[in-house]
């Protein structure tokens, strides 16, 4: 890759933690709209993609960033007053933002009249700030407002004495001195140029300098209509490698005291997460090691949002300025995802070899107590443990799939026209990122969904006594091996009379059938079903919660759904931790064995002779519960055999297909249930139908993973051709 | 090994695994092959084309085995357990074919190669690349690009 490019990516990679800061510290902000720190954290997060952007010549997310970070300095400075209206076009131009990322980064147009709205907007509100409090009547916003005695009154420009000295890092790190005061000088009332003195004292005899090391120090005096804060923004790149203090000249008279004020002020960037990292140490310390988790904690209660925000952002500053060896430097390493997934297919060898030498250490008949033995187990505990971490790598917090959700959650909203707040929880439950990946789109859709059927209008809501704004909740957790996503709403509930109409007008069941609320509510998953009265442009567009379902199969994972009428609907997604390994139970069919992923399974029965009926011509239907569900036998449909004049002491696995149907695979016995590793057909043979993969088993033998839905689709619909090649062969 | 007296211009030699297959000589490029192995009872495959017998197990990679003869359209054979499965590689896939056994490696010119007569629509005929006379045998080059579909599982 040409160099540059690479560079560029590392730009975005960056950009995408900076996003996810920035979405942080808006939600921060919401709490708690005063935090002087969240709004700092903010700024530098738009100022780090502003700087970085213009380093690639990304002109378009240079301006409007630009703008963005105007507004933000002003709400730092206290020019603007965080109301809610600024809040919400924070939000929103922070979505903007986004998108001009991802847009930029995969090199797709973006509709700029959309980003050029927005600056207007953003505009509006600093044309909206009041000139007077624009003075330099409050300093200091960048730091702490400590209070600084304020020179000239009523006059908008002030005498500064900046006193700058830099240390040999700020070097190291390439900045430029000459720079730095050059930018400051720009601040100066025209006409009055600052007045610049080099203090060179310190440079020792000729043979005795260290060229690494700084000598020279600088005193600007400068009259300038900036705040002190302005002033101290020109050096906020080299915030900890230099000694850096501002006065006002009106206290120059006391030196003393105006110096350690203000030296507090501007040192505090720098000294406080020291601080901070001292007096909670699993918030820094930890974060080398287990980086996501530890930098921001779910559970932290809004009291405690500053603390971890402060230690969280200038944390990494810290550790660059000052030495690195502090926290063990980087908290996170960047890897390729192919040599995570290349560990984990070795990994997972590993684990099958282990597998096999145990059974041929059992089958060899020696002794437990046998150091083999012994040894073999030891090997199987870690072997196991390699195992999970390795997947552990893969795996990452829902956290930026939730920030995508809120984000939905507000435009469905605004689309709409109802209010709506998300609340979320268990943002740091760590998934596959493929499961996180191909969980975006499903989730899209409940949650616009949830916005769009679930809640009703706010004067509906008013009416039945709810608080006008609705609440939609996400919430992530780790439940017996599994992950369990949840999507709920306050609004209506399900309105049963009216999905069971529907259902009968697309005659998708019979206007006589008997169902449970349970089964009425899972009529939504029936392909071809939608509510909405009429098709909104949000959600409704002919792909329905067929597709959710659908989608979330095809991740081994379930999906459910309650609803309480007048109280809301609660979806219930159930995802396997990973997609490398399937929990399946291992089956006899024929002379082979197979798996069945657990997922699918809904029960498992002995069948009765009396319980299954022939129905047609060779096929059969099995009675459970007064219920007639088809049966499948899975060697003839596999090939493996022929067909089955009767059940007799067979197995019979009670499966669930997509379309919300149940089916009856008919096996000859049940073997184990256990993990198996998936290996995929696709590189070496190609797809194959009924099968989603093999495995390795013990033995060292393949055992191929069925594929339910396939299987089934391939006795209805694709019997016929089926039938043929074996009438041929019989 | 080979008693060809002959001098080979090195550029112009290539090393070939010969190996029999229902009383007829095949050979393939031995930069084709990754392995030789002993015979893996495979696990069958539905679905799948005649010739694909199953898929075995090369050290935790999913290898499919194909029936090289059936694919050839040579007369049926009982399989074997002395059988063997050359692993080969065609492009990127790693395949897995049964023979008999395999007799030789041999280093061979390129000039001692000649074109494939034609013979009217016979099915082996097709991937033949060459053909060519070793002591008094005739040895049939294969072109394994030509035996393999891109994926067999489409070819099903």
């Amino acid at each position: 890759m040409d160099p540059m490019e690479e560079i560029k990516q590392m730009f975005f990679v960056e950009c995408e933690e900076l996003l996810e800061a920035l979405q942080d510290g808006l939600e921060q902000l919401l709490e708690d709209p005063t935090e002087a720190e969240t709004v700092a954290t903010i700024f530098r997060a738009v100022h780090s993609m502003k700087g970085g952007a213009g380093a690639f010549g990304l002109e378009d997310l240079v301006g409007f960033a630009h703008n963005f970070e105007t507004v933000l300095d002003a709400l730092r400075s206290n020019r603007l007053e965080p109301t809610d209206e600024v809040l919400t076009e924070l939000q929103r131009s922070a979505d903007i933002l986004n998108d001009l990322v991802y847009a930029c980064k995969d090199g797709t147009d973006f509709d700029q009249s959309r980003s050029d709205a927005q600056i207007v907007k953003l505009q509006a509100l600093l044309a909206n700030e009041g000139p007077a409090e624009a003075s330099a009547d409050e300093p200091a916003p960048v730091a702490e407002p400590a209070e600084v005695e304020e020179a000239g009154e009523g006059s908008s420009f002030t005498n500064y004495l900046v006193k700058f000295k830099p240390h040999s890092g700020l070097y190291e790190r390439g900045s430029d001195p000459a720079l730095l005061i050059r930018d400051l000088c720009e601040l100066a009332v025209e006409g009055q140029p600052a007045d610049i003195e080099c203090d060179i004292s310190a440079i020792p005899e000729i043979e005795d300098i260290d060229p690494g090391q700084s000598f020279l120090s600088w005193e600007i005096r400068i009259k300038s209509e900036a705040t002190e804060a302005g002033l101290a923004e020109v050096f906020e790149f080299v915030e900890g490698d230099c000694d850096l203090v501002i006065s006002a000249a009106n206290v120059l008279a006391e030196p003393e005291t105006a110096e350690t004020e203000a030296e507090l002020e501007v040192d505090v960037p720098a000294p406080k997460p020291q601080a901070q990292a001292d007096s909670t140490p699993a918030q820094v310390s930890d974060a080398p090691a287990d980086a996501p988790t530890a930098l921001a904690d779910p559970e932290k209660p809004a009291s405690a949002t500053p603390a971890p925000a402060a230690a969280k952002k200038p944390a990494p500053k810290t550790e660059k300025a000052r030495e690195p060896a502090k926290g063990g430097g980087n908290a996170t390493v960047r890897v390729d995802l192919d040599r995570v997934d290349r560990l984990i297919n070795l990994v997972g060898e590993l684990v099958i070899n282990q597998a096999m030498l145990s059974q041929s250490v059992v089958e060899s008949g020696l002794a437990n107590s046998t150091s083999i033995a012994v040894g073999l187990e030891e090997f199987k505990h870690l072997t196991r443990e390699v195992q999970e971490s390795v997947l552990a790598i893969r795996a990452q917090p829902v956290k930026s799939l939730f920030q995508r959700m809120s984000r939905i959650v507000r435009e469905a909203a605004d689309a709409t026209g109802k209010k709506v707040n998300i609340v979320s929880d268990g943002e740091m439950t760590e998934v596959d990122k493929t499961v996180i990946e191909r969980l975006a789109d499903p989730l899209t859709h409940m949650i616009r969904n949830a916005v769009d059927h679930g809640l009703e209008s706010p004067e509906k809501r008013t009416a039945a006594g709810k608080d006008e704004v609705g609440t939609v909740s996400l919430i992530a957790e780790h439940r017996s091996g599994r992950v369990l996503i949840e999507v709920s709403d306050d609004g209506a509930g399900i309105n049963r009379e009216r999905v069971f109409q529907i259902a009968v007008d697309k005659g998708l069941i019979s206007p006589d059938a008997q169902l449970s609320n349970s089964e009425i509510d899972n009529l939504l998953f029936l392909p071809g079903f939608s509510t909405a009265e009429k098709v909104s442009d949000l959600s409704g567009r002919g792909v329905g919660m067929d597709v959710v379902k659908r989608s979330i199969a095809s991740l081994g994972g379930r999906i459910n759904i309650s609803s309480n009428p007048g109280k809301g609907t609660i979806f219930s997604i159930s995802l396997p931790l990973t997609l490398a390994i399937l929990d399946g139970m291992i089956v006899s069919v024929g002379s082979e064995t197979v798996v069945v992923p657990l997922s699918a399974i809904l029960e498992m029965l002995k069948p009765e002779e009396a319980q299954i009926h022939p129905l047609g011509s060779g096929e059969s239907v099995l009675q459970v519960r007064g219920e007639f569900v088809p049966t499948i036998d899975v060697a003839y449909q596999l090939g493996f055999g022929p067909k089955l004049e009767n059940y007799n002491d067979r197995v019979i696995l009670l499966i669930e297909t997509s379309d919300g149907g149940q089916r009856a695979l008919v096996v000859d016995s049940i073997q184990d249930q256990r993990q198996v590793v998936i290996k995929g057909l696709e590189e070496n043979y190609g797809e194959v139908s009924g099968i989603a993969a093999a495995t390795i088993l013990g033995d060292g033998r393949i055992a191929l993973i069925l594929d339910p839905d396939a299987i089934v689709n391939d006795a209805q619909g694709g019997g016929p051709t089926h039938n043929s090649s074996f009438a041929l062969a019989g | 090994m080979s008693d060809q007296e002959q001098e080979f211009d090195v550029s112009q030699s290539r090393e070939i695994v010969t190996f029999r297959l229902s009383e007829q000589d095949f050979c393939i490029d031995i930069m084709n092959i990754r392995e030789i192995r002993g015979w893996t009872q495979p696990t069958p495959l539905p679905h799948s084309p005649h010739y694909v017998r199953g898929l075995i197990n090369l050290r935790g990679a999913v290898l499919p085995i194909m029936d090289l003869a059936e694919r050839l359209g040579l007369p049926a054979r009982e399989a074997t357990a002395r059988d063997v499965i050359i692993v080969a590689m065609v492009e990127s896939q790693l395949i897995g074919l049964v023979v008999d056994g395999v007799s030789d490696i041999l280093t061979v010119s390129q000039n001692d190669i000649q074109p494939t007569p034609t013979m009217g629509a016979e099915s082996s005929q097709g991937y033949v690349e060459g053909i060519m006379s070793i002591d008094d045998r005739m040895i049939r080059i294969l072109d394994l690009a030509r035996i393999f579909p891109k994926a067999l599982g489409e070819a099903a």
